[in-house]
């Protein structure tokens, strides 16, 4: 390698990024389905199972959880930051564990239906 | 011709007899098409020939002028006085430090401008003889916008992470790298990378934006910068992933 490498930020900004894209265009999307005002026969709760009993339907739900859930994250320290709260590595110490916690979780619920 | 007397309070320094800056009003009859650059004006040559600003073009392209207007980052050639109240308040910029009444100390920008490397650097160094680097206009079309900085440094005044945090290079400087770095006749990156993707580089932006609301020329400052974390982004994964570390 030519030269040292200057940051690892990308590590967590491309799931920021990522998520940042899915919670603007895809979050309210599913959120407005899980109220079923629209597409009320395939957001019933047989098809929804059956979606979610699905591995492809799995992926695609943990998907909608950890992007987001790692965006929230890395904007909250960042926000914090702005802020003036200087505590960068208590603020990082608190969030990502928080995500990666939270990502936990949406596999053990996913893996029990 | 309407003229209207305004009130123009005016933030005062000079570092051999002020201990602090103070502010200091003047009663200005400004006509109807002036600038606050022009009250500016006529309070030097009319009222105080001791108050020091920087201006030359009085056209929105030299830069200088860059003042707070009304705590807004603005150049002052280009705010008219009609748009303000009755009393409107002008200080240096922020987040730099005052060098005399209005005249900010432009030292920090121009050491980080300069670490940039805001010039092509070519794969090939071409001779006179060989004639110019080219570039189609699609190629130009993909820069162009971020080309159009006149360093005024509003966007630095705006910026709150300039303004906590002094390591950070910043909006124009960092969208001048972009620039050089986008550039279809730039081979550059490595030589600016350290201080592009690196501490103070892009990844302290947090992405406010207010950079690009304040630019005068829309140069998109934000704009450039989240380009610049894509392409570093891009950039860490390639070296670490690929074998040979993507060169």
């Amino acid at each position: 390698m030519s030269s040292k490498v200057p940051s690892h930020k990308p590590l967590v900004w491309l799931p920021f990024a990522a998520g940042g894209m899915f919670a603007a265009l895809l979050l309210p999307v599913a959120i407005l389905l899980t109220t079923g005002l629209i597409l009320p026969d395939a957001t019933s709760y047989e098809a929804a199972h059956a979606f979610a009993s699905n591995w492809l339907g799995k992926l695609v739900l943990f998907g909608f959880v950890l992007l987001p859930v790692w965006h929230a994250a890395h904007r909250l320290r960042v926000t914090a930051y702005d802020f003036g709260v200087r505590a960068d590595s208590l603020v990082a110490w608190i969030v990502y564990p928080g995500a990666a916690l939270l990502s936990v979780l949406a596999v053990v619920f996913l893996l029990q239906i | 011709m309407t003229v209207q007397n305004r009130q123009i309070e005016v933030l005062r320094y000079d570092p051999e007899r002020d201990e602090t800056p103070r502010f200091e009003t003047f009663t200005v009859p400004c006509k109807e098409e002036w600038v606050v650059l022009d009250a500016l004006t006529y309070i030097k040559d009319e009222l105080d020939p001791s108050l020091t600003f920087r201006w030359s073009c009085h056209m929105a392209v030299c830069g200088s002028c860059g003042m707070q207007v009304d705590n807004k980052p603005t150049l002052s050639c280009k705010a008219f006085v009609r748009d303000y109240g009755e009393k409107i308040r002008v200080e240096p910029l922020a987040n730099f430090p005052i060098e005399r009444d209005l005249v900010i100390s432009q030292d920090d920008f121009m050491e980080k401008l300069q670490r940039g490397r805001p010039w092509i650097i070519p794969e090939q160094k071409r001779e006179v003889e060989d004639g110019p680097y080219v570039q189609t206009p699609m190629q130009l079309d993909d820069i162009k916008e971020h080309t159009m900085c006149i360093n005024c440094l509003l966007c630095y005044a705006a910026c709150p992470v300039y303004a906590l945090e002094r390591d950070f290079v910043g909006p124009a400087a960092l969208t001048l790298m972009y620039r050089y770095n986008a550039d279809s006749r730039d081979a550059g990156w490595d030589e600016r990378r350290e201080v592009f993707a690196g501490h103070g580089g892009v990844w302290e932006c947090s992405f406010v934006g207010a950079c690009s609301d304040v630019c005068p020329k829309h140069v998109e400052p934000a704009t450039a910068i989240q380009k610049g974390k894509m392409d570093s982004a891009v950039d860490y994964f390639t070296r670490f992933l690929m074998p040979g570390g993507g060169k």
